[in-house]
């Protein structure tokens, strides 16, 4: 019973859903705030999030006729229940709490976001909607293989320093930085872009496209269901840098001044996110591909070929 | 405190519509959302679809053809939606009053679909990007909790195809 009230406690409360989602509307501000000051803009206040949010549970929800009405109601609850579970996974993970083979669970869960959107766009009926679900999915089939290709790479370079077989587990991988060695840079710098894409973010917001799908995927959503999407693009918008953080950059300390640095590395992958989001214009998807599986697929394949010679010949930069 | 009110005036997304206007409101419009003005201070934010939108900027002044388009517009905004009518055409019609093409000014349009919408004006040909925001703050400001925009006006049947 203690341990069914302490998930419970983790999933809803402290890691999980209300401090993830006080935390991604803070970031989701942040994202916002750092946009207008790129521009030269004052930029929206700082509890503009939680406003929208509000505002959003007042209104009026619409479903189209054409739709499936239960998947389109269905799927953006099932994509902010994977995100909850990645975030609470990957919180737990920096707490020292974790299993063998929480690295695959993770995985699999960062690809419901993605997974739902496509569900709940193709439920709407709405052409545009079909056209940013196709997308969407061409972008998923894309940016996967380079996010694998990357997470091989560390897992190889820890393989080195923990037990064989221990090192499917997020505390394993986070004891060190991989990023500190030519293949682990790479796959780091790999894995950021695929996060962009992930998030939806410019470059990659093919899916969301708002010049000329107006909205895209979520275009038929509105009132709470749209609140629940973008709560659950916020909480993303957590997770995505703290899994980056994990695999790559060492993990988050929880205890005493190596905390406040670890939190100092999630701020810096948060703003490396947003300055590559302002900065950069939007690519066509056909860009997209042959940009994740040509130029980062390439990239991840020379990266794992080094990390295998360091791992076998002892050279712990390589 | 109306949390609901609050959240509404703090966060206003729009949706431009078009009906028949000369372009020079929709430029304005345009330059309203621009780094110089940056509404975003506010949280008005302009969106792609009307199902997102709380506010719909209306320009022109509703040709026959436009008519159609607008008043399907306004359906599938969700609810809770106050229609801005920018300009002197889409307030009363402008120098087109006469013309063999014109379905009425906006607001007329718009309570064939539905007889409360909640309509403001801003006048001017075109109005200053000043002078909308100044609109904009006015009518936010004229929206009180007695009215019961927000759950009132959720359960009412809009008209659904009033031909």
């Amino acid at each position: 019973m203690t341990v069914v009230l302490q998930n419970a406690f983790w999933i809803l409360i402290f890691p999980g859903l209300a401090f993830t989602l006080a935390v991604g509307l803070f970031a989701s501000w942040l994202v916002r705030k750092v946009g207008a000051l790129v521009q030269y803009r004052v930029g929206p206040p700082v509890y503009q999030p939680l406003a929208d949010v509000m505002k959003l549970m007042g209104k009026e929800i619409l479903v189209p006729q054409e739709g499936h009405r239960t998947v389109f109601i269905a799927a953006p609850l099932v994509g902010l229940a994977g995100v909850l579970l990645l975030s609470t996974i990957l919180w737990l993970a920096t707490a020292g709490i974790s299993y063998v083979g929480d690295v695959i669970v993770a995985m699999y869960l960062m690809v419901f976001p993605s997974l739902a959107l496509i569900l709940g766009s193709s439920a709407s009926g709405s052409p545009h909607a079909a056209v940013g679900a196709g997308r969407e999915m061409k972008l998923v089939l894309g940016y996967e293989l380079p996010l694998v290709l990357a997470l091989i790479v560390v897992l190889i370079k820890t393989a080195g320093w923990t037990e064989p077989g221990e090192q499917l587990s997020l505390v394993a991988i986070s004891q060190r930085a991989s990023v500190l060695s030519v293949s682990g840079a790479l796959a780091f710098i790999v894995a950021l872009l695929c996060v962009q894409a992930k998030l939806g973010f410019v470059p990659f917001d093919i899916a969301e496209s708002e010049s000329e799908l107006s909205g895209g995927v979520l275009i038929e959503y509105s009132g709470a269901l749209l609140a629940v999407w973008k709560l659950m693009q916020a909480m993303m918008l957590v997770a995505l840098p703290l899994f980056l953080v994990v695999v790559f950059l060492g993990g988050i300390d929880p205890s005493g001044l190596s905390f406040v640095w670890g939190i100092g590395k999630f701020v810096l992958v948060l703003v490396l996110v947003i300055l590559i989001k302002n900065t950069n214009p939007r690519v066509r998807i056909d860009q997209a591909m042959r940009f994740f599986w040509l130029y980062c697929g390439l990239a991840m394949v020379v990266a794992v070929i080094l990390a295998s010679i360091g791992h076998y010949r002892g050279i712990a930069w390589l | 405190m109306d949390w609901n009110l609050w959240a509404l005036k703090k966060s206003v997304w729009v949706f431009h519509v078009n009906t028949g206007a000369c372009n020079n409101c929709d430029i304005e419009i345009v330059n309203l959302l621009t780094p110089k003005f940056d509404v975003e201070r506010f949280g008005i934010k302009l969106v792609g679809s009307p199902r997102h939108a709380d506010a719909l900027l209306v320009t022109g002044g509703g040709t026959r053809q436009a008519a159609v388009r607008l008043k399907e517009v306004y359906r599938q905004t969700a609810k809770p939606c106050i229609v801005f009518c920018m300009g002197a055409c889409a307030c009363g019609m402008g120098i087109f009053e006469k013309g063999y093409h014109m379905a009425g000014p906006i607001d007329t349009i718009l309570r064939q679909v539905d007889p409360d919408a909640i309509i403001a004006y801003v006048p001017g040909c075109p109005p200053k990007p000043e002078a909308m925001i100044m609109g904009v703050v006015k009518a936010l400001a004229a929206l009180q909790p007695k009215e019961k925009y927000a759950t009132e006006r959720m359960g009412q049947a809009v008209v659904a195809n009033p031909a």
